[in-house]
């Protein structure tokens, strides 16, 4: 079964603690958080569950159809990054909870002082194909 | 036989089936068959003969196609059983193979991609792994391109700034998946220099091996970003160093400078220097101003400040930043990078959080956040 793991920049159903931006942690701290994101995908990869990840940067905008012979509205970018979508990971796992407990060690990536950050994150399963066999 | 002796018989293999008769985009398609077939029982049961097989396996592939399609459409297939032989020499169809294949009217993706298949001898399914695409994609992304290339003549000559360009992007996209595209671009560079006589094509393979020597040291654990201030220059690979200066010192005494040879003799210089304050930067500024003159981009101009910045000072630097739009990529990078070396802290820990909200990777992203975290910790008392 495959989940998707959506990291968003800030939010979820309580507020985040409210950590101060990576620029303003120490370079030590940094490195900490970075190491853990790649070791996860690493950790992933070893145990047969990594299918993808990517990052988005934090730019862009909303587009929709204007009508007929017109261009695209566009409304952008965006005045705040609450609630963007920062990236995500696909894996395939065997169960819910096995999904439920991956997101789980992916929210305790290191902040700052290496207290885990808690982040809220969206785990989402994806419709599978139709069984062949089904009665 | 390895890999890569198969790969270097593709674009002749081409070229035989297009003197042949062929169409090109069936005679590229056929060797492709022939080549995936080539991959999958060679190793158990290797030719005798390579070119010879691969010859016959795609000629037939050719033709099998050929009347299928001429059946399609209830004609028979009037010629192309016997071939005549052609007598151009192998050594030219490989070059009109670069120029088709990076044809300027063709999208860059497509002219990558069709170059990396036609010419480099790729799968479709390495190409789609490097690129990080479905392989339908890649396959659909090299058909249409050749849709695009069916009424060019093979025998014109091409354009060779386009040629050149598609092989430093290839190169530029260094190492993913199976394939490393930075010594395949090297390799088809190469095989170019022995095709051509032009300084500028010596120019970008130069200025390749330059950039090439460098690579282990560019990464340091976990795939960190290490700029090139802070390099293990221990770790640049020597041999890769003296073979790109002196083919760049040969390409330079022909006197037909052009933006590779330039832009490989400020590597060059960089190549030279034992660390940055050894580095000879008043030569590299001439270097530069030589670029702008050849080719007046925002880019060269926004390096040439961090050039300056070591020649004459960071203020000079900044100053020779004035006219250039703050959004180009990188611009807040060497803002930052320069206001640091004036000792305006805050100023540089404010652009590099800036920079790394406009970097355009992870690994650049992550390394532009840790030079604010590593300036704000100066600023801290």
């Amino acid at each position: 079964m495959k989940y998707l793991l959506l990291k968003h920049y800030r939010g979820g159903p309580t507020s985040d603690v409210d950590w101060a931006p990576m620029d303003q942690w120490t370079p030590e701290e940094v490195d900490a958080h970075v190491r853990y994101m790649r070791d996860f995908a690493a950790r992933l990869e070893e145990t047969g569950e990594f299918v993808d990840t990517q990052a988005l940067a934090p730019d862009g905008a909303f587009v929709r159809y204007d009508g007929e012979g017109r261009p695209p509205v566009t409304d952008g970018p965006f005045a705040e990054t609450k609630d963007l979508i920062a990236g995500w990971y696909v894996i395939d796992v065997d169960s819910w909870d096995r999904a439920v407990q991956l997101a789980g060690e992916l929210s305790a990536a290191p902040g700052p002082g290496g207290k885990p950050m808690q982040e809220w994150l969206e785990v989402r399963p994806f419709y599978g194909v139709p069984a062949a066999v089904t009665e | 036989m390895n890999e890569l002796l198969l790969r270097e018989l593709v674009p002749a293999v081409i070229g035989v089936l297009v003197r042949r008769g062929a169409d090109f985009a069936s005679a590229e398609d056929a060797v492709q068959e022939a080549l995936i077939r080539a991959l999958d029982t060679w190793p158990d049961d290797p030719p005798r003969d390579p070119k010879a097989w691969l010859v016959a396996v795609a000629w037939r592939k050719f033709l099998d196609a050929a009347r299928a399609e001429a059946s399609r459409r209830g004609r028979e297939l009037a010629q192309q059983v016997e071939p005549p032989a052609g007598p151009a020499p192998a050594t030219d169809d490989t070059l009109r193979l670069y120029f088709v294949c990076a044809h300027p009217t063709l999208p860059q993706a497509s002219a990558v991609a069709l170059t990396l298949r036609a010419v480099g001898g790729l799968t479709t399914r390495q190409i789609a792994t490097a690129y990080l695409v479905p392989e339908a994609t890649m396959a659909q992304r090299i058909s249409r391109a050749k849709r695009r290339t069916s009424g060019l003549r093979l025998d014109q000559p091409g354009d060779l700034g386009t040629v050149l360009r598609v092989l430093y992007l290839v190169f530029n996209e260094g190492y993913s998946g199976d394939v490393d595209l930075a010594a395949e671009a090297i390799r088809l560079t190469r095989q170019l220099v022995a095709l051509t006589d032009e300084p500028e094509v010596a120019g970008l393979l130069a200025l390749m091996l330059l950039h090439h020597a460098r690579r282990a040291s560019r990464t340091g654990p976990g795939g960190r970003l290490v700029p090139l201030g802070e390099q293990d220059r221990s770790r640049w690979d020597t041999g890769l160093i003296a073979e790109g200066v002196a083919i760049l010192q040969t390409a330079l005494a022909r006197d037909r400078l052009g933006e590779y040879q330039a832009q490989a003799a400020i590597a060059a210089l960089h190549a030279d220097a034992r660390n940055t304050a050894e580095t000879d930067w008043v030569q590299i500024v001439e270097w530069y101003d030589e670029l702008l003159l050849l080719t007046d981009s925002p880019v060269v101009r926004l390096n040439r400040a961090v050039a300056v910045g070591e020649a004459d000072g960071p203020q000079a630097g900044l100053a020779a930043l004035a006219d250039l739009n703050p959004g180009l990529p990188r611009y807040a990078a060497v803002t930052a990078y320069l206001h640091e070396r004036a000792d305006d802290l805050e100023q540089a820990a404010e652009r590099y959080a800036q920079a790394s909200r406009a970097a355009t990777s992870v690994p650049e992203r992550d390394h532009l956040t840790r030079e604010a975290a590593r300036v704000r910790q100066l600023l801290r008392p």
